[in-house]
Formats: C-alpha cells, sequence, structure tokens
C-alpha cells in the first residue's frame, strides 16, 4: 500500500465507528425486556421447579422427618413417608388457604379463600400495572412502594378527616390517592426528563422519602386517632370505604373490580390509544422516537405520571378495602412486589391479572400455611423468590427440563 | 489448502436458506460471493465456520471430509472469519485483541503481552501493512479495525479468510486499502472468500465469481464480465444500475442554509458556515467521506441536533430552534442515516412502523384512539407500493432484510404531501433490486416538484441521482459542482482538495477507481 493513501486516511477525521456495542444502560433495558416479555412456557416450568425445591425444604424443616432421619439406616421407609406426608400437608394446605378450602362444611365457607387471595391480589394487580406501564416505555420505576405509600396516606387523610355521602366520599378518596401517586412519580420523570436524573436512583430515594413522611404524619395530632399517642390514624369512614363485593362473609372488596377496570384501561392505553404508540416507541427505541417527531422528555414525564398515578391507586385501594386506617406499614411490600407480578404477568394486563391473583394466593394459602401445618410462612417466600430467580435466567429452566433453545432467528441472511 | 462445499442445505422451519449448495475455493484465490441481502450467504457462510450445522452436505477439507461443532473447530482447520460486525473488544489494544482467546502465557500464568505484540507486528510486516500493537481498537477508524480481525484470523493460522460485506462500513478509500490488503493475502496463498454485493469491487479482485440467490447457485462469472450481467443474475431479471431520469425543473428556492455552524460536545465545529440551497423539482447531494460533517448537517435540519449560528429557511420560515415535530409538520419528510437505530422501532410491526411519526395524522386517529382500521390499510397500499417484502403488516420491522426495512423508511416519509425531502445514505446497505426502486421513487418525488437533498458517500448513488453535487470535508463545502462531474474529481474534493486542483490532479493521476471503471484487471 502506498505511503499516500494512509497518509488521506490520517488527515481525514476518523469515521464513526458503527454503533454495535451496546451501552450498559442498553443492555440492562433489553435484559429488563426479555425478562419483561419471555416466554410462557417458561413462567410455568418456573413455578414448578420452585415448587420442587420448595418440597424438599418443607421436608427439611419438618420435625417429623428430622426424626425419621435419625433412624434413617434402620427403616428409611418413615423417612420417605415423613418427608410426604410433611409436602403433602404443606401444599394441600397451601392451596386451601388460597383457593378452596375443601375440608370446610358449607360451599361458602370453602369459597371464603379464594375471595381473601383477591382481596390481597387487588392493590397489587393495580401497582403491578403501574410498573408494568413505565416497563413498556423504558423505564425501570423502583419507585411503586413510595408512591403506593402516598396514595395510601392521602386517601387516608381524605377517608378520616372529611364526613361525606358515599357517592363523592369514596371517589374523592380514590381520586386523591391517584393524584398524589402521580405527583410523587412525576417528579421522578420530570427530574428525568429534564436533568437526566437516573429514574432508578430518584424512585428509590423517594421511597425513603415517602415512608419517613408517613412516619413523622403519624406522630402529628392530625394523623393520629384523638387522645391517642399510637402512630395509628383513625379508621376512615364507611362512606370512604370499598366496600364488600360478595357481601361482609367474604374479604374481597369492590377494589378487585378497580384493579379489573385498570387493566382494561391499561390495556386500552397501551394498545389501543396514540399516547400508548408513542409510549412503546419510546421505550422500544428512543433515537427513532425522537426522529419521528416525538419527543422523549414530554413522554418520559408522562409514563411516570400515569406510572405514579396507578401505584397511588393501589395505595388507596389497599387503604380502603383493607388495611382502612393508617399505620405505618400500610404499603407493605406492595410497591416491591409489584416488580416481581408485573414481570410474571409479563407486561401485560391480563398476565398481571393472573399473576397478581397468583402471588395473592401464595401469601393467603401461606398464611394459613403456617397456622395448619406449622410450615413457616418463609418457605412461601422462598418459592416466590425462585420463581423470579428462574425466569430472570430462562436457560437454567429450558437446561434442567433438557428443551431446545428458542430457534435462532437469523439476524440479516445476506 | 483447498476448500469445498458439497451439497450444503440448511433450513431455518420453512425457508430453505441454502438449497444444496457446492463449492470449491481453491487456495490462493480470491472467490467472490455474490448476491443480495438475504440470498443466504451469511447462512452458507456460518455453516462453513461452524456457528449453524448443515441439515444437509458436508464440508471437505483437501479431500477430507471435517464436520465442524463450533467456531474452535473452523479455526483449528485454519478457516478465519471477520464477521460485517467487529467481534473487537473496544477497550483492549490491538494485541489484547489479537491474543484473545488463545492467550500466551509466560511461566506462573502471566500474560504475555510482548510475544502478542511481536505477532501482530510480524503478521503485519509479513503481509505489508500497518498496525500498532499498543493502539486502542476503540480508538481506530473502522478500516484499521477491520486490519485488527484480519491479523487477528491470521495469526490463528487461517489458510480460507472469509470476508463478511468488508466494505459495507468502509469509506472509499479503506475501501481501496482493503482491496490491496486482500491481493497481498491472495498472493502469499491465502485464499478469501469474500462476501458482498457490490459489483464494481466484485469486479476489482476476484478471481472466481459465485453468485447465490434465494438459496441456490444460479451460475459462476468471470471478473471480466459486465456489471449489469452480473446485477441480472444477481437479481433474476434486469436491473437498470443507472436511474432514468428528465432534465430537472427547477423551480424556486425552498431550503436556504445560511453560514450553518454546528459545535459537537468536545468543541469541535462539525458543520463550519455551510451555505447550500436546495431549489423545488432539483436533487442536491452532498458527497463526502463519512465524518465530515453531513450527518450533523441533516440532523440540524431536522431539529435533533442545535445549531450555533446560522439560519435554516424553508420556504422564508425559519427551521433551526423548532422542534422535531414542528419541522416534520412544515413539510419535511426525513429518512435517517442509520434506519435500525433512527428509522424504525424493530420491536413495532410493519403497520406501525409505516405510521410512526403520523399518528398524530386525524387519518390514523380517532382523538386519543389509534385508528386500527386505517392504519391496516395504509400498511397494505405501502407495502403493495413499495413492494416490501414482509409476511404481512403485523411482522416486526426489526425481522425484515435491510432493503425491506429502508422501503418502510422511505414509504412512510414520502407517503404524505413534502415541500422538502432529505435521505441520508439511502441505499445503504441495501440490495440492487431495492437500490434501483428507491432511486426511482426519489426521482419520481423530485419530479412533483418536491426540493430533495440526499446525503451520500457511496459515488455511484451521487453520480446516479444528483443534479448538483455539494462535496463537505471537515464541515465545510469544498464545492458545489454539477450532477455529471467526473468520479475522480468528487474523490479528490472528498479528500479536500479544491475544485480547480482536483480536476488537474485527476488527469495526471487516474486512481483505483477509474480503473476499475475502464475494467482494467491488475
Amino acid at each position: 500500500m502506498s505511503d499516500e493513501l494512509v497518509g488521506d486516511v490520517a488527515a481525514a477525521p476518523p469515521p464513526t465507528p458503527p454503533r454495535d456495542e451496546p451501552s450498559s444502560e442498553e443492555q440492562a433495558s433489553s435484559w429488563l425486556r426479555r425478562v419483561a416479555t419471555g416466554g410462557f412456557g417458561v413462567t410455568v416450568l418456573s413455578f414448578v421447579l420452585a415448587f420442587v425445591i420448595g418440597a424438599v425444604l418443607i421436608a427439611a424443616v419438618d420435625e417429623d422427618v428430622d426424626d425419621a432421619a435419625s433412624y434413617f439406616f434402620s427403616r428409611p421407609g418413615d423417612l420417605f413417608s415423613a418427608a410426604w406426608d410433611a409436602i403433602w400437608s404443606a401444599y394441600s394446605a397451601l392451596f386451601r388457604g388460597s383457593v378452596i378450602n375443601f375440608e370446610a362444611y358449607t360451599v361458602a365457607d370453602a369459597l371464603k379463600p379464594l375471595a381473601g387471595t383477591m382481596a390481597q391480589a387487588s392493590p397489587l394487580i393495580v401497582a403491578a400495572l403501574a410498573v408494568a406501564v413505565a416497563f413498556r416505555a423504558g423505564l425501570f420505576n423502583i419507585g411503586a412502594q413510595g408512591q403506593v405509600t402516598v396514595g395510601a396516606t392521602v386517601a387516608a387523610y381524605i377517608g378520616f378527616t372529611y364526613h361525606l355521602p358515599a357517592v363523592v366520599h369514596l371517589p374523592l378518596a380514590l381520586a386523591g390517592g391517584i393524584a398524589a401517586g402521580a405527583v410523587w412519580g412525576g417528579i421522578a420523570g420530570l427530574l428525568k426528563a429534564r436533568t437526566g436524573a437516573h429514574e432508578v436512583i430518584v424512585t428509590i430515594m423517594l421511597n425513603y422519602v415517602a415512608t419517613y413522611l408517613l412516619a413523622w404524619l403519624l406522630t402529628t395530632t392530625a394523623f393520629q386517632v384523638p387522645g391517642s399517642n399510637e402512630p395509628k390514624s383513625p379508621a376512615v369512614d364507611d362512606s370512604a370505604q370499598l366496600p364488600p363485593l360478595f357481601g361482609d362473609r367474604y374479604d374481597v372488596t369492590w377494589g378487585f373490580v378497580v384493579a379489573l377496570l385498570g387493566a382494561v384501561v391499561v390495556w386500552w392505553l397501551m394498545s389501543r390509544s396514540r399516547l400508548g404508540f408513542q409510549l412503546r416507541a419510546v421505550g422500544s427505541n428512543p433515537r427513532a422516537s425522537r426522529t419521528a417527531g416525538i419527543s422523549v422528555p414530554r413522554m418520559t414525564t408522562y409514563v411516570m405520571l400515569i406510572s405514579g398515578a396507578l401505584a397511588g391507586l393501589a395505595g388507596a385501594v389497599q387503604l380502603l378495602g383493607t388495611s382502612k386506617a393508617l399505620t405505618d406499614g400500610v404499603a407493605g411490600s406492595i410497591g416491591f412486589d409489584a416488580i416481581t407480578v408485573a414481570l410474571l404477568g409479563r407486561s401485560r394486563p391480563l398476565g398481571i391479572v393472573f399473576a397478581g391473583l397468583l402471588y395473592g394466593g401464595l401469601t393467603r394459602g401461606g398464611q394459613f400455611m403456617e397456622v395448619a401445618t406449622g410450615t413457616p410462612i418463609d418457605i412461601v417466600l422462598v418459592l416466590q423468590a425462585l420463581v423470579v430467580l428462574f425466569i430472570a435466567a430462562p436457560g437454567l429452566v429450558r437446561g434442567v427440563f433438557r428443551l431446545p433453545e428458542p430457534r435462532l432467528v437469523e439476524k440479516s441472511a445476506a | 489448502m483447498q476448500l469445498e462445499l458439497r451439497g450444503i442445505t440448511k433450513r431455518f422451519g420453512a425457508l430453505v436458506a441454502n438449497d444444496h449448495i457446492d463449492l470449491v475455493v481453491e487456495p490462493g484465490q480470491i472467490h467472490a460471493l455474490l448476491g443480495e441481502n438475504g440470498a443466504g450467504k451469511s447462512t452458507l457462510m456460518n455453516v462453513l465456520f461452524g456457528l449453524y450445522r448443515p441439515d444437509e452436505g458436508e464440508i471437505v477439507v483437501d479431500d477430507e471430509p471435517v464436520r465442524f461443532t463450533s467456531p474452535g473447530d473452523a479455526l483449528a482447520a485454519g478457516i478465519g472469519m471477520v464477521h460485517q460486525h467487529f467481534m473487537l473488544v473496544p477497550v483492549f489494544t490491538v494485541a489484547e485483541n489479537v491474543m484473545l482467546g488463545h492467550e500466551p502465557t509466560r511461566r506462573g500464568g502471566s500474560l504475555d503481552l510482548e510475544s502478542a505484540r511481536t505477532l501482530v507486528r510480524d503478521v503485519a510486516h509479513r503481509f505489508g501493512f500497518d498496525l500498532d500493537p499498543d493502539a486502542v481498537v476503540e480508538d481506530l477508524p473502522v478500516g484499521v479495525q477491520q486490519r485488527v480481525e484480519i491479523v487477528k484470523a491470521l495469526a490463528r493460522d487461517a489458510k480460507v479468510l472469509i470476508l463478511d460485506e468488508p466494505t459495507a462500513v468502509l469509506t472509499p478509500q479503506e475501501t481501496d486499502e482493503l482491496i490491496e490488503i486482500m491481493r497481498q493475502l491472495r498472493d502469499a496463498g491465502t485464499s478469501i472468500v469474500f462476501i458482498t454485493h457490490k459489483l464494481r469491487e466484485v469486479r476489482a479482485v476476484a478471481d472466481v465469481i459465485t453468485v447465490v440467490r434465494r438459496g441456490r447457485i444460479v451460475g459462476t462469472a468471470e471478473p471480466t464480465a459486465a456489471e449489469n450481467d452480473l446485477a441480472a443474475m444477481m437479481v433474476g431479471r434486469d436491473v437498470s444500475l443507472q436511474v432514468d431520469k428528465a432534465p430537472p425543473q427547477v423551480g424556486d428556492v425552498a431550503l436556504e442554509i445560511d453560514d450553518l455552524t454546528v459545535v459537537d460536545a468536545l468543541g469541535t465545529r462539525v458543520v463550519d458556515g455551510v451555505d447550500l440551497s436546495v431549489a423545488r423539482g432539483e436533487i442536491v447531494a452532498v458527497a463526502g467521506v463519512q465524518g465530515n460533517g453531513q450527518t450533523e448537517l441533516v440532523e440540524t435540519v431536522l431539529g435533533v441536533r442545535s445549531a450555533v449560528a446560522g439560519s435554516v429557511r424553508l420556504d422564508g420560515t425559519e427551521l433551526l430552534g423548532r422542534s422535531v415535530r414542528d419541522v416534520l409538520d412544515a413539510g419535511v419528510g426525513f429518512v435517517p442515516e442509520d434506519r435500525t437505530e433512527d428509522g424504525l422501532v424493530a420491536d413495532f410491526t410493519v403497520a406501525e412502523n409505516l405510521v410512526l411519526d403520523l399518528v398524530h395524522d386525524t387519518r390514523f386517529r380517532h382523538g386519543l384512539a389509534l385508528d386500527l382500521a386505517a392504519i391496516g390499510a395504509n400498511a397494505r397500499e405501502r407495502i403493495a407500493e413499495y413492494d416490501i417484502r414482509t409476511q404481512g403488516p403485523g411482522q416486526a420491522a426489526g425481522k425484515l432484510s435491510g432493503g425491506n426495512q429502508q422501503k418502510v423508511v422511505v414509504a412512510r416519509e414520502l407517503s404524505r404531501p413534502l415541500r422538502l425531502f432529505i435521505a441520508s445514505q439511502p441505499t445503504r446497505g441495501v440490495d440492487v433490486g431495492s437500490i434501483e426502486f428507491l432511486h426511482r421513487r426519489i426521482v419520481a418525488e423530485r419530479d412533483q416538484g418536491t426540493a430533495v437533498l440526499i446525503v451520500s458517500t457511496e459515488l455511484e448513488e451521487v453520480a446516479a441521482l444528483a443534479d448538483r453535487v455539494a462535496v463537505m470535508y471537515r464541515g465545510k463545502v469544498v464545492g458545489i459542482v454539477p450532477g455529471d462531474t467526473p468520479r475522480d474529481v468528487l474523490g479528490l474534493m472528498m479528500a479536500g482538495v479544491p475544485l480547480d486542483e482536483a480536476q488537474r490532479q485527476a488527469e495526471d493521476h487516474p486512481t483505483v477507481e477509474t480503473l476499475i471503471e475502464e475494467g482494467d484487471q491488475p
């Protein structure tokens, strides 16, 4: 090669290298998208696998099994029958506590666990919808917990401070929760849009702010039961409560209907509306969206407002349907469980409804299992964690079940 | 080493990507595999490199059948591959990249970087090119990065080198250098399989040409074959490489760029006082080597980048400082240079992509809701009009071939009335058949009276389309010349030589490009 040609190249500014190496953020978001929209088969198998490991744990912590193990070499059969008994009784209790109690005397009583599961699932579904909306617009809303907290706080305040007829009071309390959550989420969205502050960091910090804000509010007289020093608010008026859906006998309230409506609205928003189209476009490819005239910062703000509003609604549903009074633990772990539920439901509204019911069922069933069989509820937490772990590592699940890799789609056959 | 493929068949579901392909690569030969995007060239090479296993057929090396289950096997058998997208670690040095995967170590397990450096120098020296073993890869120009890939393969004693679309990312000068390197490798006894869809390069460098179409070998050709014949074999029908266009009916000036200056994040003037105007009914092409400010120029017109000085007026209205939305609404159609990054949402369907910047239009919405029926109807119309090869409007755009993706972008931008149409690299990575089509559409848009601004690094494209050519170098317009200016002159201007000087030099020293043009085989 002649020196002249080398000189030419050196003189010209270096061309931009092909944008092939995704930045770590892009990689993280593509991982997120894969997990959030992964295969259904893997989800089911993840449950199977988690329950198998759960079974081993149940057997391992059972006292009878422990006893039988001490004389394993003289009568090995005892160990297996003890283990089987422990696993069967634990899992059947889990089922009886969450779906149908087949040991109940009346049909009405037998259905109580299912109603409990629905009650448990209601706020979870709404909060998971919040997380899913953000996911699909390419944002990771870790702040559902804080948004649930402020939503519950404002809903409670409206519920016990004002005394209004139910037709006004309940919608007002729900709206208050929505507005509070929207503000909380909107702060993160606006900061990201204006300054580029990463939404994960901002929302985590806002979680702390919400938690301690609530703790402080509960020390003020405005939020305490008159004449009490307890960090607990008065119960909200009956007129602000979500009424029971199937009568007082069952836990489930109209909050479940709110959750289903929320799912329908989110489906319409993401699949049928122009705003949802633009949100999804930004989530999938912000550069192409910008070139197509979509304002990415504006979409970022909108999506965090919407996501926050849904999480705030989840807080209101939890408070007005289940908790009734405000305590510092009112949000429980709804905001964090919502992330799991959104992943399980693959960020699709219908999937989230089922995933929420499943998660609610595991929680209710776990509580019943602990009471009925003495199996610690931690087993259920381990199950939930394992399910998420396996869904996040589909290769592992496929390996265990010897499934083939999904067929490689040729990127560009040239 | 002689390499032979016998009856290779590879299926993906119902799609037969390779259908009983027979191919013999003789030692010391440059064997070009010519075919359109999607013809199955890369699949074949991935079979050869051990990335895919063939459903039928066998690979024979020096009369011994071999089975490759991984690229490692192929490397061990002396087959090296340079992928279209480089497999380099950007933050590593050249030597580190070359030794990656079989790192030489001293006793005790510490890395022996010195022997890797020596290896790089040896290989580079042996084949007469220039490579600094200690340069960090991400700081190197694309052409040099590609050399690192070649050295990587040669350092593992590759006897057969597969180059997958090696020129797709290169500037004209870098392409010339690569061709030179390929010749040296051949003379040193290395066989090269050169995958491409660019006719000019094939004729310049290949010893044997095998043409692939729809997964089958449709014939072989001599490098002396005419471009039109090769194109016809590749596409399966006659294609005209030259666009038929009438003289432009030039109207009033539509786009006026005055003294536009754009500064990048590092403070460099990437666009430096550019004056340019485009009239209704004419095509102005901005020619230049990649990275000389053309991209920034059009991005500034669109409004995704802001200018520090100057003005951009469309029909007298200032565009600078307005949002992208406003600029698009003012009647600007924009085809970005990098369609996968900037032009399409890969996860979205073809139908959704065809309305990506049109969903605010009342044609495609009812109030807040999308009008899915209208969007579907629009998709079917555009797919038919542009002959977009897709399984249907519901297919994800990311799954289409490059040419069809580009048709989606162009179809969308031309599907509304425009005052100004801007297309950056409108046919980059697009197959010959689609290039012809896209060029005709662009000329048709001009003939409707739209002002058209094209940015291209391909001289063929500039020559085919432009009524006037503005050559950019280091952010400045070196000169504005008529569309029929000789290629040599444009090439020299792209290197920063002023017009008169370029004309004089072009007569004295014809470049490789002209030699190819005249059908001269070295």
